[in-house]
């Protein structure tokens, strides 16, 4: 009985040295990683971050393919996720080139930081489509048919530029039935609807077409009226600047539209 | 030695070694840190109409209600499931036992994932329970509950196990030869004597039920009065207003903190000892 109590903390201790050990290799370890791509980063290879909005993961994933076959000195490091959260973590001084938003209002918090090196520019735009899982259960035929008792679906939380597009584009159509659930950003309302969780949701024509054979879509006319602009802009405590405007210049190049066309993006102007 | 009057060692004098007090103040430092940060960066002068926003009340109502359901749930199928792996010889007990910790270690967004395959629409079980009863477990309060149980559920089996072993088992044999069954025996004998760790597992998987927010996410959705429990709502509103999100973790903060200073006086000092 007594015996194993006594040991008990003995083991316990050695875990936690253990412990201790591991992290310190691990933080020295991260720091040699730190100093190292700080001074090869001017010889070797750059890294260009760009943070973009979720539903660009296709087209700027290509993109940067074509951007470093042009550049072979440039390592792309692409980061996807909802408009207002990358927009969040730039304001709050995360370390980045470029950001790309999928709405004009969301980056107007960065400019409004003064943290883009000059205005924001339109890039694309991106139409709502409603999409339903590859079966559509529900029989959803229209827009519309949300609104009966028996269809669920989902949107973006209305704080998204999703959703915001979502809200706009339901209260042209007149649907109020109310979602079951709001997700943070557009790809989360794909996968509730590839994984057949739901039975409808709102997305962008371009998610629309990334998740292919896995939904299907319904188109909706109105969703003309709801466009929202994908912005792009360096920021002004870009690493490197020189990387960043080749990377803007990209995007807004007949090739960049041409890319990003084919991925479901309407052009900008 | 046991000390049965529970007393610590009073022996050993001298300054403080600083091997043991460097890391306790680094540690200190971690943990109260944070919590700093957020009172100071607190929107102070805009609390008092921040508070009475009516989707703050929604969320906090919401978390305690489910929190609180899940405790519920993990007493219910989590004390019997102890009693079988303390106090029994089934086979595959090692096995079992260490199936039982998986919620623990597993990323709760991955706990989410297994969730909806299991009870999803379209989940092993959950098109079951669809086609059979037109029962619907994603993007329902019932949903949050599930997945808080799941992740909770760990924390009060390996407490009640704990205190299972550790009570003597020999009470059991001297109820067995009075003639008590072994259901007699659990409810009056067992349970009684394990009490302790039965209410210091309800504590902690209730403060773990709280703070669920991965698994909540992927398998319930988020939905204000129904599925939006306070992590969320934090989660949400970090992408919009980063003081209303701050604002939600205070409050948070503040209720899971007395909760939990209130159950320990009142209900589990053998926790707070």
């Amino acid at each position: 009985m007594n015996a194993p109590c006594a040991a008990a903390p003995r083991r316990l201790v050695a875990a936690g040295l253990g412990l201790l050990l591991v992290a310190a290799t691990a933080c020295s370890a991260s720091s040699d990683a730190g100093s190292d791509s700080g001074s090869s980063s001017s010889s070797d290879s750059l890294e260009l971050t760009v943070l973009a909005a979720s539903s660009l993961t296709e087209a700027f994933g290509e993109l940067a393919k074509t951007y470093q076959s042009d550049h072979s000195d440039v390592q792309v490091e692409l980061t996807f996720n909802s408009s207002s959260t990358l927009a969040e973590q730039v304001v709050a001084g995360a370390p980045a080139d470029v950001l790309a938003t999928a709405d004009e209002a969301t980056m107007q918090g960065v400019v409004d930081e003064g943290l883009t090196a000059a205005a924001p520019e339109v890039f694309a735009r991106n139409r709502l489509t409603l999409v339903t899982p590859a079966d559509n259960p529900a029989d959803v035929a229209s827009i519309d048919d949300i609104e009966r008792g028996d269809v669920t679906y989902a949107v973006c939380v209305p704080d998204a530029p999703c959703g915001a597009a979502s809200r706009t584009l339901l209260d042209l159509v007149g649907v109020r039935a109310e979602p079951v659930t709001e997700e943070d950003n557009v790809r989360d309302v794909l996968t509730k609807v590839t994984t057949g969780e739901v039975d409808a949701g709102l997305v962008y024509a371009s998610d629309a077409q990334a998740a292919g054979s896995d939904v299907t879509v319904i188109d909706v006319p109105e969703s003309d009226q709801a466009l929202n602009a994908d912005v792009i802009a360096a920021l002004t405590d870009a690493a490197e600047p020189d990387a960043a405007a080749s990377w803007l210049e990209l995007v807004l190049s007949k090739e960049g539209q041409q890319v990003l066309g084919s991925y479901g993006f309407l052009p900008a102007g | 030695m046991a000390r049965p009057d529970g007393s610590t060692r009073t022996s050993a004098t001298g300054a403080l070694p600083w091997q043991l007090l460097l890391p306790s103040l680094a540690a200190l430092a971690l943990l109260l840190l944070p919590v700093v940060g957020l009172l100071v960066r607190a929107p102070w002068s805009t609390l008092p109409q921040r508070l009475g926003d009516p989707a703050v009340f929604e969320a906090l109502r919401l978390s305690l209600l489910t929190a609180s359901a899940a405790t519920g749930c993990c007493l219910l199928l989590g004390t019997p499931l102890a009693w079988l792996l303390a106090r029994t010889d089934i086979p595959g007990r090692k096995a079992l036992r260490a199936l039982v910790l998986v919620p623990l270690v597993l990323p709760p967004v991955v706990g989410g994932v297994a969730l909806l395959t299991a009870f999803g629409r379209r989940g092993v079980a959950g098109r079951w329970l669809d086609e059979a009863f037109g029962l619907s477990l994603p993007f329902t309060t019932v949903g949050v509950v599930v997945a808080q149980t799941f992740v909770a559920l760990p924390f009060l089996v390996l407490a009640v196990e704990g205190a299972l072993r550790s009570a003597d088992p020999r009470y059991d044999d001297v109820a067995a030869t009075f003639g008590a069954s072994r259901w007699q025996t659990f409810v009056r004998v067992t349970l009684p004597l394990a009490m302790p760790g039965v209410a210091s597992g309800a504590v902690l998987a209730w403060a773990r039920a709280l703070g669920e927010f991965g698994a909540t996410i992927t398998f319930a959705g988020s939905y204000p009065g129904t599925t939006r429990t306070m992590p969320l709502a934090v989660y949400t509103a970090l992408n919009s207003d980063f003081d209303a999100a701050i604002l939600l973790s205070l409050v948070l903060l503040v209720v899971s903190v007395g909760v939990l200073a209130l159950l320990r006086e009142r209900w589990t000092p053998g926790v707070s000892a």
